[in-house]
């Protein structure tokens, strides 16, 4: 056994460098503009999708081989549909499966058109290509984008499809195509009776030129969409079957498992027992690799207590500064630079005169909100798996919410051609913003590594330890405001001071260039309340350590932060929270019929306290506006021996129009637990430049014990298609926050609940 | 060698006799219906039955178990209880990510082998499992659903 191998030379470009160099050189953006999707329809998404749409034309055009040049997003139907002889169908979907029922929802729209029940689908995530940008050019699962994106180019996918079924019938039958009509998956002719099967055609079929002007099924007679099909992967989900990266294996593997540095930005700087280790049962190899240590071995379990074993001296952090993660960063300490900071701060909103508003004010308000560093806690602990085969390619398995960049990152750090890297996407056992490209937070760059080192295929899994270490994690936020009041009690101005940095202006900044980061401000900005004289500024202040999108990115702070606060303008002006929102959305019906949904369906609007089953309980209101959505929440809790007990919580959902009204609804719940766990319990603390939590035992998730009824009501104004997997979060924290107020006249205005003493 | 006992087969494994019963069922086995999720008994991923008893694997260590019959979620449908367990998962539409279910369904049909008819109290004793999806209040109907 070739032991005590290491890694060969180091000579990798930082991963946030890697990143940026991939953004330029990957088809991230198609470069000729071509696009099912017009500008306008991708602007009408709301801001972030204008963020998006901010990248397109900042990108460098790149030089486009030919053949990717010549591919229109979602046009090449065989790149989409495998129909078998047996007529299952196998849709290579251009998103990733990750507990969001995305599957499902590509399969009802194209089945829909295609007219093929969809519980007859399989749907992958299709390999790399250009196919597969169907974000106005661009592919990602994320930003709740999949469905409202995609989803007239998978209907005209669908309906093109089934055409050229019919043609390719009508040909074998020679017959006209106007004579022919299909029905789940058969082209039928009517007047002999003859039934042809999809999979017989479809060798034909799929290799006919496409028709581009194939007319939709109308809406009224749909059969699959706006239906609760149910989730084509709940049985495989229930019974152990179904396959997540942490469960692949291939023949000749080496299991990897890592030990990093305890301090981010370290390097190993020797190992005092390295032959030692290498004796240990099974060890195959040991490894430096850049701020971390490896093991090699022939089971995980034999990797993990060989590298746990190993005594490694790291470099030393920075002594002090905010450059890095010096020996002396810590939470309270950031979160003091942003409160002290004297920055200018640069206009993310403006409107009216809120100096003068102010001048007039009969009552001034100020708060200062925050909130801190998150996890992203998703079950399945980061792998990756990697193997260089003897033709030269490199086969990875990542989990990933962006194929293309990362097998442009896998192929520059291999040292290949993109083309030479085959990416497999695996199903994700829960994401929330984990599987984007974070730079050392990616296990897949070690796999990498670790599979030239040793000639062999090697799977790298972290620990449940080293993810809490190396997680890339929501960034610590926080607010100023302040408001004038007016001598009626109403708000006649609001000013926000926004101090931090949001994770789009991390990871894309290399082409998204606004200064003012629109996931660092986004829920203290566009907010939909008539408050005629606005200031919202943004001040940059870069976190030294590694932030990311967590699910509602930027609203999963903001929101609480500006309806906590709009409460707090209630009670300094003596209103009514509920009404007072009524009062400020008078002109916006839609937002007014999520109140009235919202107060309906908890049985008319009570703030209370008052007492139910013997217990104090009080209400509490908010609004969001994420990801093109809607909502409103109403959130009921009370309060035992300082402890927060959320027992009910209310939402109703506008997200425009829908695809699956029972996935919408899990969704929502979904994203009310991570939301209230949030609310409740979440906060990753550094001191002394290190990590405070380890595991699920020392930063607690939110579990059955605490987890409310929840109910939700879909409202489809009809309003463009918004997102659905991260909108249902950002309501949740001020509602309960709110309530909370409400009961005990305690405003908490720092996260979580559970560092507050809260009591009646 | 270990001798053991797992869905009616009987396996020899060289393994280290502190090897948590998790990553022999995972790694040495392939029976990877059984999720590593944190290692410290906490999410309750790796949870598994033995000899009846709803238990979190990656705490257990190999030499323990002894001649224990120990059953995985991956042989869940050969057992009657674990088959209504799975059909009210499917009709409640329980998994999001899915990654936690083995596990829930595992100890849903460890309580329900116990106890036939349980109590809101019961379930949520047994049902301590993480969900970072939150589909806990499904969980619940589910149980509910399979004790009929």
């Amino acid at each position: 056994m070739d032991r005590l191998l290491t890694a060969a030379p180091i000579t990798l470009k930082d991963p946030l460098e890697l990143q940026i160099e991939a953004q330029s050189a990957v088809p991230l953006m198609k470069p000729d503009g071509v696009s099912n999707l017009s500008r306008r329809a991708f602007l009408g998404f709301g801001a972030s999708a204008l963020v998006l749409g901010a990248l397109l034309p900042s990108m460098p055009v790149r030089a486009a081989t030919a053949s990717a040049a010549a591919v229109k997003p979602g046009s090449r139907i065989p790149a989409f549909l495998v129909i078998g002889k047996d007529n299952a169908v196998t849709l290579l979907s251009p998103f990733v499966e990750g507990g969001q029922g995305i599957n499902t929802g590509m399969a009802q729209i194209v089945g829909e058109e295609l007219d093929v029940n969809p519980s007859r689908f399989t749907v992958e995530c299709a390999p790399p290509g250009p196919d597969y940008a169907v974000i106005n050019g661009l592919r990602m699962t994320g930003g709740s984008f999949s469905t409202r994106s995609s989803y007239p180019l998978m209907r005209r996918l669908g309906a093109t499809a089934r055409d050229m079924m019919i043609r390719a019938a009508a040909t074998k039958l020679k017959v006209k195509p106007e004579s022919l009509k299909t029905e789940d998956g058969f082209v039928i002719h009517a007047a002999s009776g003859q039934r042809l099967v999809y999979g017989e055609l479809a060798p034909v079929a799929l290799a006919l030129p496409p028709r581009d002007d194939v007319a939709l099924r109308d809406p009224a007679s749909f059969r699959y969409i706006r239906q609760p099909v149910a989730r084509l992967d709940v049985r495989a989900k229930s019974t152990g079957k179904a396959v997540y990266a942490i469960d692949q294996k291939l023949e000749g593997m080496l299991y990897a498992a890592v030990q990093h540095a305890p301090n981010q930005g370290t390097t190993v700087q020797s190992v005092a027992n390295e032959a030692a280790v290498s004796a240990m049962p099974g060890v195959h190899s040991v490894h430096k690799l850049p701020g971390a240590v490896a093991v090699a071995a022939d089971s995980w379990w034999r990797a993990r207590k060989a590298v746990e074993t190993l005594s490694v001296s790291w470099s030393a952090p920075a002594a002090s500064g905010l450059d890095s993660v010096a020996a002396d960063f810590a939470s309270d300490g950031m979160l003091a630079a942003l409160k002290s900071s004297s920055a200018a701060g640069l206009p993310a909103e403006s409107d009216g005169d809120a100096a003068a508003a102010f001048a007039n004010a009969a009552k001034v308000i100020e708060a200062e909100y925050d909130a801190p560093y998150l996890v992203h806690g998703q079950l399945e602990p980061p792998s990756a798996m990697a193997r260089f085969n003897a033709d030269g390619t490199l086969e990875l398995w990542a989990p990933n919410q962006m194929p293309e960049l990362f097998q442009s990152v896998a192929a520059q750090t291999a040292g290949l051609a993109p083309d030479k890297v085959i990416l497999h996407s695996p199903m994700l056992g829960g994401f929330f913003g984990r599987h984007f490209l974070y730079g050392s937070a990616n296990p897949f760059l070690q796999a990498i590594q670790l599979a030239k080192a040793t000639g062999r295929p090697v799977k790298v899994l972290w620990s449940r330890e080293e993810e809490f270490r190396m997680d890339a994690v929501r960034p610590l936020s926080f607010t100023r405001f302040r408001a004038a009041i007016g001598k009626d009690g109403r708000p006649t101005a609001i000013q926000a001071r926004t101090v931090g940095e949001g994770p789009l202006g991390r990871w894309f900044g290399a082409v998204f260039k606004d200064p003012v980061d629109s996931s660092a401000v986004e829920g203290v900005t566009e907010k939909p309340y008539a408050i005629p004289n606005r200031r919202m500024e943004y001040v940059k202040f870069p976190h030294p350590v590694t932030i990311a999108f967590w699910r509602s990115v930027g609203h999963s702070m903001n929101d609480f932060f500006y309806e906590g606060f709009l409460d707090e303008i209630a009670d300094a002006g003596g209103q009514d929270p509920f009404a007072l929102r009524m009062d400020l959305l008078k002109d916006k019906p839609r937002h007014r019929k999520l109140l009235e949904t919202v107060a309906a369906m908890s049985g008319g609007w009570k703030r209370g306290p008052y007492q139910v089953d013997g217990t104090r309980r009080a209400r509490g209101v908010s609004m969001a506006s994420p990801f093109g959505s809607e909502t409103a929440t109403i959130a009921e809790v009370s309060v035992q021996g300082g402890e927060t007990q959320v027992h009910n919580v209310w939402v109703a959902f506008d997200p425009g129009s829908i695809v699956n009204p029972a996935i919408v609804k899990s969704q929502v719940e979904s994203a009310v637990a991570l939301g209230l766990s949030a609310t409740l319990f979440e906060e990753l603390v550094y001191k002394d430049g290190v990590r405070q939590s380890h595991n699920f035992d020392d930063y607690p998730i939110l579990s059955r014990r605490s987890m409310p009824a929840v109910h939700v009501e879909i409202v489809e104004s009809g309003a463009p298609m918004g997102g659905v997997g991260e909108p249902g979060l950002p309501g949740v924290p001020p509602a309960v926050v709110n309530a909370v107020a409400a009961l005990t006249g305690q405003r908490v205005r720092s996260l979580p609940l559970a560092k507050s003493k809260i009591g009646v | 060698m270990t001798t053991l006992h797992v869905n009616g087969r009987t396996y020899q494994v060289a393994v280290e006799d502190d090897t948590p019963l998790l990553w022999v069922l995972r790694d040495t086995l392939g029976l990877t219906g059984t999720k590593y999720g944190c290692g410290i008994a906490q999410c309750g991923a790796c949870t598994v039955m033995i000899d009846g008893t709803a238990t979190r694997s990656c705490q257990v260590p190999v030499d323990s178990v002894g001649s224990a019959d120990i059953r995985t979620i991956d042989a869940i449908e050969e057992d009657p209880v674990g088959r209504k367990v799975v059909e009210a998962w499917v009709a409640a539409q329980v998994p999001q990510c899915g990654y936690c279910q083995s596990g829930q369904v595992m100890a849903a049909t460890a309580l329900l082998k116990q106890t036939p008819h349980p109590t809101d109290g019961d379930i949520a004793d047994a049902m301590t499992n993480l969900c970072r999806c939150g589909t806990y209040n499904r969980i619940a109907a589910a149980v509910r659903q399979a004790a009929g």
